[in-house]
């Protein structure tokens, strides 16, 4: 995929099929963070020595060789417009930071954008393997392959003792975070879920509500990943949230078969409020989306709708952020001419499926 | 107002901390404030780390009878980073300054981290030494253990193992910028 056909469309490799546990965990991801020996953090770097770190990191790309070379695309984030570099922060290819002072960054996207490069981030360089469902081991091996092509030609800061030095003390080590995105309305329905977050933060894992404000989840997406990075190896930190993971997705099944087998009428009338709404409502805010995308997706899950395929939840997800209306309608829209915009959007996709 | 933790002294530092996203303040005095720091740290997993890290080294820094100026602190000879500038931003500045604030974040790393030893990957082209030195880490707690268990047979394969590694590296000293103990 193009840079310029990335940011027109919602679909990425993450949103789309062949997930496993795909009823609970969305996506998984394994981000590295690597910086290179001579040059200071990139918040320390003058402008000469951030064109120099991202001259450094384009041949790396290029002598990785074979398919890798072929498909990896490097995209400076001043190419792009405002609307576009948003789309691609909407669909967690790059973080907002890559935002910010955007002159001497860069991101390097394979052909199913499964692999990210965020080049002058908080560190020179973040390495991301997204992939959907619960696959964190995949995405781990394949952000060490590339990682070792990268280190053929870079030179790495890293130190004998602390591992891979990074700008923040918080990720030496490995440089590792692992992160899972999870969809628990069954935990959430029943009042478990602030017991359950307790629990796993206690573990020394990061618990956070996706798109929301602290644990406040919208659309009942919750994401967690690992604090820990030094003193682990990557396979003991992966091993270690899947570990949590199997917990959770346990206790997410259980609260949904229960609240079907007790509650079955109430369940049904729940999907089926979103399902007509979602296909019939002429305004649609934000808010009001992503809590039925959540009760579709349930709906789907416990077998009450049949038609509709998980992937095209999470696309709608994606597809109805305000950057990607924009991108569609191809001008500035007020936000109830986006709220507009979003209903038609959903209906069309939806009487498509 | 009295320190809440001795009960005797006035008070003169009051330190925010958020606990389970809940927000509370301490009023401390001076020598129970820098007790509290060293125990604790003020780390509670689950936040901004960033935040809190610089809130850290601030307070560590910051002069406990109520002026909120920062001294500068030390500086990183590579990038020029202060210590009041780590303070602030919670980022560091260079691999530099690793080995130049190594004091100081020995004790970040321990409460973030629960360890200060990196066990994980190793560049592949650079790191060759490391490798060694990791697995000369292991063996050594191999060694201990079939110590142990008596097994002296074993013990006695492991240490030859350990010098073969040893001789390769040619007995230099290792050159890292935090060689506390681990
Ligand atoms: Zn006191
Ligand atoms: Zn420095």
């Amino acid at each position: 995929m193009s840079i310029k056909e990335t940011v027109s469309t919602a679909l990425s490799r993450w949103t789309g099929e062949g997930g496993a546990e795909s009823d609970v965990v969305i996506s998984s991801r394994i981000r590295v963070a690597r910086n290179l020996a001579d040059f200071p953090f990139p918040h320390r770097l003058s402008e000469e020595g951030a064109e120099q770190v991202l001259q450094a990191v384009t041949l790396a790309v290029k002598s990785t060789g074979g398919q890798d070379a072929k498909e990896l695309q490097m995209t400076v984030m001043s190419e792009l417009s405002q609307v576009e570099r948003q789309i691609l922060v909407d669909k967690h290819l790059v973080s907002p930071d890559l935002l910010e002072n955007y002159k001497q960054k860069a991101v390097v996207l394979n052909n199913d954008e499964s692999i990210s490069i965020m080049i002058n981030e908080e560190d020179h360089l973040r390495l991301q393997c997204f992939l959907p469902g619960l696959h964190l081991h995949e995405a781990w091996s394949e952000v060490n392959r590339i990682d070792d092509l990268l280190e053929r030609t870079l030179d790495y800061a890293f130190d004998e003792r602390l591992g891979y030095l990074t700008a923040c003390p918080t990720n030496v080590g490995t440089g590792m975070r692992a992160s899972l995105m999870l969809h628990l309305p069954g935990l959430v329905l029943v009042n478990q879920i602030s017991g359950v977050l307790a629990t796993i933060s206690k573990l020394g894992f990061a618990v956070r509500g996706l798109y929301g404000e602290g644990t406040e989840a919208t659309g009942n997406l919750f994401q967690i990943s690992n604090q820990v990075t030094l003193g682990q190896t990557e396979e003991d930190i992966i091993a270690g949230i899947v570990s949590v993971a199997g917990q959770i997705i346990a206790s997410e099944r259980s609260a949904r078969q229960a609240l079907y087998r007790e509650r079955r009428e109430h369940i049904e009338d729940r999907v089926g409020r979103a399902w007509g709404l979602l296909k019939h409502a002429r305004i649609m805010t934000s808010e009001e989306a992503m809590r039925l995308f959540s009760d579709l997706r349930l709906g789907k899950d416990l077998n009450i709708i049949d038609t509709i395929p998980g992937h095209l939840i999470t696309e709608l997800m994606i597809a109805t952020r305000p950057a990607f209306l924009l991108k569609i309608v191809g001008k500035e829209l007020s936000s109830f001419e986006r709220d507009v915009k979003r209903a038609e959007l959903i209906r069309l996709k939806l009487s498509e499926a | 107002m009295e320190c809440e933790r001795c009960k005797q002294r006035p008070a003169t530092v009051h330190l925010t901390q958020i606990i389970n996203s809940e927000k509370k303040t301490m009023h401390l005095c001076e020598p129970c404030a820098r007790e509290f720091q060293a125990e604790s740290f003020g780390f509670v997993p689950q936040m901004n780390l960033h935040n809190l890290l610089a809130g850290l080294f601030h307070y560590q820094m910051a002069n406990p009878f109520g002026q909120q100026e920062i001294p500068e602190g030390e500086k990183c000879p590579d990038c020029a980073l202060t210590e009041r500038k780590f303070a602030q931003q919670g980022l560091l500045g260079c691999g530099e300054c690793y080995r130049k604030f190594a004091n100081r974040l020995e004790p970040v790393f321990r409460r973030i981290h629960g360890n200060n030893r990196h066990t994980g990957k190793v560049p592949e082209r650079t790191g060759g030494r490391v490798k060694i030195v990791n697995e000369i880490h292991k063996l050594k707690n191999s060694l201990r253990e079939a110590v142990s268990r008596e097994e002296f047979e074993l013990a006695a394969e492991i240490r030859d193992q350990i010098k073969d590694l040893e001789k390769k590296l040619g007995g230099e000293e290792l050159n890292s910028v935090n060689q506390g103990n681990s």
